[in-house]
């Protein structure tokens, strides 16, 4: 057991640092190993990340079929009654449709389950000295696989409509690499404050489905013209969305977009170091 | 060398009722226009004073018990002498890789099989996968669980799970072991075989700290003993000389 949650290194270097700066708030430092720990307990993160998803599984008679069966049903009944609705060609709303769905569920499960990543990790916490780093990763990373479960559903839908240029499936790729980047401070910001507050969850998840409205995943953005639109383009889930989706039609996301994400991740990472510095050691205190 | 120092360590919990758990509250009881009649909130929190001024060092060789009543501040010390809480006031350095028996069925998923969860439960003690693999044998020998090891734990009995979280708990090797009361398992023919390995585990460790209101197993255990409490360190020394101070006052 050389390399341990509370191994030789951590926990001396953890702990002799707190003896040269005594009980001093805002110790980055501290932050900066408990993060470097959690990277090297990658195979942690993944076994407690499947676990999670593989506990879904069980409660269905299909398992991982399932996942997937459900987010078809979805697309299909959505696509047919919403294109019906807005009279709109459904050779260029499925896709979008399909797209934008399965990416949503992405942000949003990474988001409300950010929240409750440290208070769901209770008995580890109490009981072991992990890295907390290890817990927001393992919320990113279960979003991730279920969405590889929806690619199926994307591939097929995608294939029939609109196959996208090569280009910019790397793109889209690249897309959801940077929203996985921001879902881990997401996760660490949103975990503390939430294990602090806990009303913060459930106020997420209200946000979160105003934010759905308000992000073009059912509807089509070229619907919406003038100021309105002009507004609805600074919403950030609609940035994030459209570097992921629009590279997959073979468009390229606007320049306002990309510096909306630059922004968001920059800022984001830099107030959850901050406060992950300050509330690092706190954390525990609050479960 | 290894050790474990406590500088002047205090230990607070805050307790935290809905109101100050609640972001709402604190937000609209911050602010000018907030409801007068919640009166403000968040800032008179409640703390516990778990533990005070605590100043210790244990060194290689020694065998510490902790003693106290209920309250007194035991599980607490063990939990930031393993790193979970760290002082809000004062210093801990901890040399030496520490690791807590205190509950021995953490982290155990009981969709997965017996083998997957001697690896999940490893790389959680701090092992690395190869590390884990290492010790399925010798997992294998001492649970005695055959081929059940393949199955997943849901359908093990309660015994079985005990033996097999045991069995991994303890197959490692650390330079400080940490222990809430002793553990035991399963029948009284394992519960032999457990105690020996428990010691062999205890025996190879540098520094053994273990809290428990059995005196009679501190007095085989240990050579050192403290007593806490109300979150105080009353005294520390020889172990029968504090148990006898501990006993009288009792």
């Amino acid at each position: 057991m050389q390399r341990a949650g509370f191994s030789v290194a951590a926990h001396e270097a953890r702990l002799s640092e707190a003896v040269l700066i005594p009980a001093r708030p805002g110790n980055l430092g501290l932050a900066r190993h408990d993060l470097v720990e959690a990277v090297r307990h990658w195979r942690l993160i993944v076994l407690l990340a499947w676990q999670d998803v593989r506990q879904r599984y069980r409660r269905s008679m299909l398992g991982p079929l399932w996942l997937t069966v459900s987010v078809a049903v979805q697309i299909g009944s959505l696509g047919l009654v919403y294109g019906e609705l807005f009279h709109l060609d459904l050779k260029v709303y499925l896709p979008h449709l399909a797209v934008g769905l399965t990416v949503w569920a992405m942000f949003s499960n990474t988001i409300n389950d950010g929240c409750l990543c440290f208070i769901a990790a209770e008995s580890f916490l109490k009981q072991v000295a992990l890295p907390k780093g290890i817990f927001p990763a393992r919320v990113v990373l279960r979003s991730l696989i279920t969405f590889a479960h929806d690619i199926v559903v994307l591939v097929i839908v995608l294939a029939i409509y609109s196959p996208p240029p090569v280009l910019g499936v790397l793109l889209s790729l690249l897309g959801i690499a940077i929203f996985a980047f921001n879902g881990l401070w997401i996760g660490l910001l949103f975990g503390m404050a939430s294990a602090r507050f806990r009303d913060l969850p459930p106020i997420v998840s209200s946000v979160m489905q105003v934010a759905f409205f308000l992000t073009p995943v059912i509807w089509l953005p070229s619907a919406i013209q003038g100021r309105l639109a002009t507004l609805l383009a600074l919403n950030p889930f609609a940035c994030f969305l459209s570097i992921v989706r629009d590279p997959l039609f073979g468009e390229a996301p606007t320049m306002l977009s990309w510096s909306i994400v630059i922004l968001v991740t920059i800022l984001g990472w830099g107030l959850a170091l901050t406060m992950f510095a300050r509330f690092r050691g706190r954390v525990t205190y609050w479960l | 060398m290894t050790s474990i120092e406590l500088n002047n360590v205090d230990i607070d919990f805050p307790i935290y009722d809905a109101r100050t758990r609640s972001l709402k509250h604190r937000v609209l009881g911050l602010g000018p226009l907030g409801p007068q009649r919640v009166g403000p909130a968040g800032h008179h929190r409640v703390l516990v004073h778990a533990l005070r001024g605590i100043t210790m060092s244990v060194r290689n060789g020694d065998r510490l018990g902790l003693v106290g009543r209920n309250g007194a501040g035991k599980t607490t010390l063990l939990r930031v002498m393993t790193g979970i809480y760290e002082p809000a006031v004062g210093s801990i350095q901890v040399n030496g890789r520490v690791a807590s028996l205190t509950n021995i069925t953490m982290g155990m998923d009981m969709e997965g099989t017996g083998y997957e969860n001697i690896v999940i439960r490893g790389l959680m003690l701090g092992l690395t996968r190869r590390q884990s693999m290492d010790r399925i044998e010798d997992i294998e020998n001492f649970t005695e669980l055959g081929e059940y090891l393949n199955l997943p734990l849901r359908t093990y009995s309660a015994g079985m799970l005990v033996r097999l979280a045991f069995a991994i708990s303890t197959s490692i090797n650390p330079e400080i072991l940490i222990m809430d009361e002793m553990i035991g398992a399963g029948d009284k023919a394992f519960a032999e075989k457990a105690t020996a390995r428990l010691q062999k585990m205890m025996a190879s460790a540098n520094i053994l700290v273990v809290a428990s209101h059995a005196s009679e197993t501190l007095r085989q255990l240990c050579n050192k003993a403290a007593l806490l409490r109300q979150g105080q360190l009353i005294a520390m020394g020889p172990v029968e000389e504090i148990l006898q101070r501990y006993e009288s006052e009792n």
